[in-house]
């Protein structure tokens, strides 16, 4: 594999995750991620959707007039999509009711509109299809750690398996309903993309404004209090 | 005392710069300016001399909320002695019953004592617990990201205690209060870089993951499995009719006497806080009487209209202000000087919009009996904007003045 091949697939996990570094694809993090299992099918529709829908752009490319991209790449991914909820509807029934308009939402999603604008557009096919895999897996990442910490202590379950059990059950957890509705999704993301910028400080954005340590008592660089 | 600053002065090197044990610099900053004001000087020229330092205007809050908690002990205590007694129950439960039993204090309703140090060993262990998992959080932050241990966690801490139900499970308790101070507070920078009030960050996350043990009828009185519903719940079924006939009366909740969380059942220590505040300038006489406002204007404008289906329509002003937590909130919660506004006229609007919210969440949302936690928060969030309207405001005025 090529080393601009490894870089599509393997930086978007972490280095360069879309929702964590780009803030892409909130939306459906938040609305998908009550129960794990419901997370993961989700994952599975956006990243087969994201991979491709850079494909095939990527391989029209070069014969589609600038002015009309976007609509081109619309009609790619909204077809890709409608295959996807009627795989789901035939296969996973249940789970498609409970994903409801989300699966349908992908065409709105800015992942998918983004990698096929920023990347499929300029990129051979392989090279895309890489992209887009690694940018579904980078958004699975998150969706799976946000449901992991959601449904456990939420309901005290994983993938339906009672872990915890909960005090109405005779056990001794009692389930956080903070967990089940969706705000506590951002906290979790937001503690996710604190955790991953402290291990890439580049990722950190410059503060807007600094503010001035007149009083100069920090641990580092004080010149020694004067008692 | 030369004592201890040549003790202090002894360990000094070796948190500084170079020293061995820099990370605790933090933790021996905070106390050494606890003993001795610090030394450390302004290079520049201009250096304000005011004897009202963060420390002090925090430690002022924590001294105004004690008439608050001695009533809130009292009352505790009181409410539980009372359905003991007609319960006809003569000992108290677990281990607060074996403590009472060692000092040789009884469960008499009618005796002041008895029942101060009943509801004392509810909010005592609330508290405790309160300041050793927010200190814990607060050394560490402080030790991390080299800033100073702040006098802020004393008044988040206390204030935290008096706003919880007396028989809050501990590790709630502490979950609430980590939550409070890390998501409310550190992870915006720490002390006066919060833009929502700390310990209100900590109720709401409680109120929404365990609805159960902050909202209901079975919480507010410290006797296991007995049901009392509060004020608001009350006028939330029949208006004010129905609390007459449940045998509330203002009189009684202005006291004190009434269901609730620990602090915010008294109107009278409450009061005395508030004059002690305003008379050391540490809250703004502005926010309070901007809530005072709101809470006025809404409620009449709700009596005014009036309504078939829902009694909550019908509840005076007076009422409002006795019952649930709008007065501690206004008082303790609304002026805390870090999340309202900053401007003069800012915080008077800022006043009002926490007054109109707490009575259109108590009054037109069946979900929420009490709105002053959530209105504070919300006003919280406009605090900035408000201010910068005010701003605008100013400039727009200025340039009129001075245009050519």
């Amino acid at each position: 594999m090529s080393s601009e091949a490894k870089k599509a697939l393997f930086e978007p996990l972490v280095a360069n995750n879309p929702i964590a570094l780009q803030i892409l694809g909130i939306c459906s993090a938040l609305a998908v991620t009550t129960q794990l299992s419901v997370a993961l099918i989700m994952c599975l529709a956006l990243t087969s959707v994201t991979a491709f829908s850079n494909l095939s752009i990527s391989l029209v490319r070069n014969h589609v007039p600038s002015s009309i991209r976007i609509i081109v790449q619309m009609t790619i991914i909204a077809s890709l999509v409608i295959v996807v909820d009627q795989i789901l509807k035939a296969y996973a029934y249940e789970v498609s009711k409970q994903l409801a308009v989300f699966v349908g939402l992908i065409i709105t999603n800015c992942i998918v509109m983004g990698r096929a604008e920023a990347y499929a557009m300029k990129n051979g096919p392989w090279n895309s299809f890489l992209d887009g895999i690694g940018n579904g897996l980078g958004y699975s990442v998150i969706l799976i750690v946000v449901g992991t910490v959601r449904e456990l202590f939420g309901s005290g379950s994983l993938l339906g398996y009672q872990i915890l059990t909960p005090v109405s059950e005779g056990g001794w957890y009692v389930p956080n309903g903070l967990m089940l509705l969706a705000p506590s999704a951002f906290i979790i993301i937001g503690l996710t993309i604190w955790a991953i910028r402290s291990f890439y400080p580049e990722q950190v954005e410059k503060p807007d404004f600094e503010m001035q340590n007149a009083h100069n008592t920090s641990a580092h660089g004080s010149t020694g209090g004067a008692h | 005392m030369s004592f201890l600053r040549r003790t202090l002065d002894s360990i000094h090197p070796h948190v500084t710069d170079g020293g061995k044990y820099t990370k605790f610099y933090a933790l021996y900053e905070a106390i050494d300016t606890i003993f001795y004001s610090p030394g450390d000087v302004n290079q520049g020229r201009n250096h304000v001399r005011d004897a009202i330092d963060l420390k002090r205007v925090m430690i002022y809050v924590w001294i105004a909320a004690m008439p608050a908690v001695i009533m809130g002990c009292y009352n505790t205590g009181l409410q539980a002695n009372q359905v003991m007694a007609s319960l006809g129950v003569t000992e108290v439960a677990g281990w607060r019953g074996d403590i009472l039993t060692m000092f040789g204090i009884g469960i008499d309703p009618s005796s002041v004592f008895d029942n101060f140090w009943h509801g004392f060993w509810y909010w005592f262990p609330i508290y405790a617990t309160v300041f050793i998992v927010g200190g814990f959080w607060e050394v560490l932050f402080a030790s991390v990201r080299g800033h100073e241990i702040n006098e802020g966690f004393f008044v988040t801490s206390i204030l935290f205690s008096l706003i919880v139900p007396a028989t809050l499970p501990l590790w709630q308790a502490a979950i609430g209060i980590s939550f409070g101070i890390v998501i409310g507070k550190e992870v915006f920078g720490g002390t006066g870089k919060n833009f929502l009030n700390p310990a209100l960050t900590g109720r709401a996350f409680l109120y929404f993951a365990y609805p159960a043990q902050i909202s209901g009828d079975a919480v507010w009185v410290a006797v296991d499995g007995f049901t009392q519903a509060t004020a608001l719940s009350v006028a939330a079924q029949g208006g004010v009719d129905a609390l007459v006939s449940a045998g509330f009366t203002i009189q009684q909740s202005f006291v004190g006497h009434i269901a609730g969380s620990i602090g915010e059942t008294s109107l009278i220590a409450i009061a005395i806080g508030a004059v002690f505040l305003l008379a050391t300038k540490v809250a703004s006489w502005r926010i309070m009487l901007g809530v005072a406002v709101g809470v006025l204007a809404t409620s009449l404008l709700f009596n005014l209209i009036g309504s078939e289906t829902n009694p909550m329509f019908s509840i005076t002003p007076q009422w409002h202000f006795v019952m649930g937590g709008l007065a501690f909130g206004m008082v303790y919660m609304a002026t805390d000087p870090v999340s309202a506004s900053m401007t003069d006229t800012g915080r008077f609007w800022y006043g009002v919009l926490i007054g109109l919210m707490t009575v259109l969440i108590r009054v037109v949302n069946p979900a929420f009996p009490e709105g002053i936690m959530l209105a504070i928060l919300f006003a919280n969030l406009f605090a900035p904007l408000i201010d910068w309207f005010v701003i605008q405001a100013n400039v727009k005025r200025r340039e009129l003045r001075y245009a050519a």
